[in-house]
């Protein structure tokens, strides 16, 4: 139940600079009335954040291009998707991907 | 803005602000998702060679699930803690978005209470509270926490109980849980399009970001590909948005 002085240094470190950035803007940001712009890139951050770690998710294996034929996690977000637009819930999509998921590996 | 606070306060507000067990339940849908990759999380990091006090410690101070795959990654391959140290930063810094994104829902908090709601700030805990945003000017800080603590609570389990089950699960990724954070974020997606009435647009953004990302993971880090796709494809969207 040790805990090396050396990891403990990596922990807290890499604890610091990940704090900073989760923190700082809320901070600044919510002192100011940010102009018209800015709210309206801010609106996008949300869809694009979601969609570059969708992108990386399904389509990239050990930062390589997943060959289709073999990427089951491609096959598997089609009806993820799906349930996600029916039925809008978010335990759902998950359900239904975590489900999906595991009847393609049975196949391939 | 400040009249608007002044109109929204003098008007009694028919709902009363979400409460932290509202927080608490909204949580819920998460919670698969953060347990499976929590319990692949301390899989790995007790096969990398990290006590059980080590793993306490990391969930609990980085709080932060491809940083905390990257450190155990590292650390078994003996890299500097520099090096450590700067490519967690890197993977981290996507955070800057986030929190800018919701400060405009938190102007009624002072800055040390901002910070409280930003330390605890995950993918998952943004995408179910800016799912919240629609029609509404705030946030409710309370609902905020009990959001927060529930994923923080069920993170540092899951990271435990993987430590304890790594004796066994050799591969964390069978039983089709790798997914759940993928399924996860559809869900976030998805549903937060469905919300915003500009369908046409938003598909632009999305596509344009999965393109940035992938595409620039492959000249530089995945990390990068993601806040490189947020900027680029935001910025598309914003300037789209006008021109229309």
């Amino acid at each position: 139940m040790e805990v090396r002085w050396e990891v403990f240094l990596i922990i807290l470190g890499a604890a610091l600079v990940t704090f900073i950035p989760r923190v700082v803007p809320l901070m600044i940001l919510s002192r100011f009335e940010l102009p018209e712009w800015g709210m309206r890139w801010l609106n996008y951050v949300p869809i694009s954040v979601m969609a570059a770690l969708i992108g990386q998710e399904i389509l990239l294996n050990d930062g390589k291009f997943s060959s289709i034929a073999n990427n089951v996690e491609l096959f598997a977000a089609i009806p993820t998707f799906w349930i996600a637009v029916k039925t809008r819930s978010l335990l759902g999509t998950v359900l239904v991907g975590v489900i999906s998921l595991m009847i393609l590996r049975m196949f391939f | 803005m400040s009249t608007q606070n002044i109109q929204l306060d003098a008007i009694p507000s028919p709902k009363q602000e979400d409460s932290f067990l509202k927080g608490v339940k909204d949580c819920i849908p998460t919670l698969l998702g953060y347990l499976s990759i929590g319990l692949a999380a301390g899989v790995v990091q007790k096969t990398a060679g990290l006590s059980i006090a080590e793993i306490a410690l990391i969930s609990l101070m980085l709080y932060a699930g491809s940083a905390q795959f990257i450190a155990a990654g590292m650390i078994a391959v003996s890299s500097s803690p520099v090096a450590i140290i700067v490519t967690i930063f890197i993977v981290n810094l996507r955070h800057i978005l986030l929190s800018a994104a919701l400060s405009p829902y938190f102007r009624h908090l002072t800055p040390l209470r901002n910070m409280l709601v930003g330390t605890l700030l995950t993918d998952e805990t943004f995408g179910v509270a800016i799912n919240q945003t629609v029609n509404k000017q705030q946030i409710s800080e309370k609902w905020m926490h009990g959001l927060n603590i529930t994923a923080y609570l069920n993170w540092f389990i899951a990271n435990i109980a993987g430590a304890f089950l790594a004796q066994w699960i050799s591969d964390p990724d069978q039983f089709g849980l790798q997914f759940a954070l993928p399924a996860m974020f559809i869900g976030i997606l998805v549903i937060s399009m469905m919300d915003r009435n500009k369908i046409k647009l938003d598909l632009v953004v999305a596509i344009l970001a999965v393109i940035i990302a992938v595409a620039s993971s492959f000249v530089f880090s995945g990390s990068v590909g993601v806040i490189l796709a947020t900027l680029i494809a935001s910025t598309v969207g914003m300037v789209l948005e006008k021109w229309k």
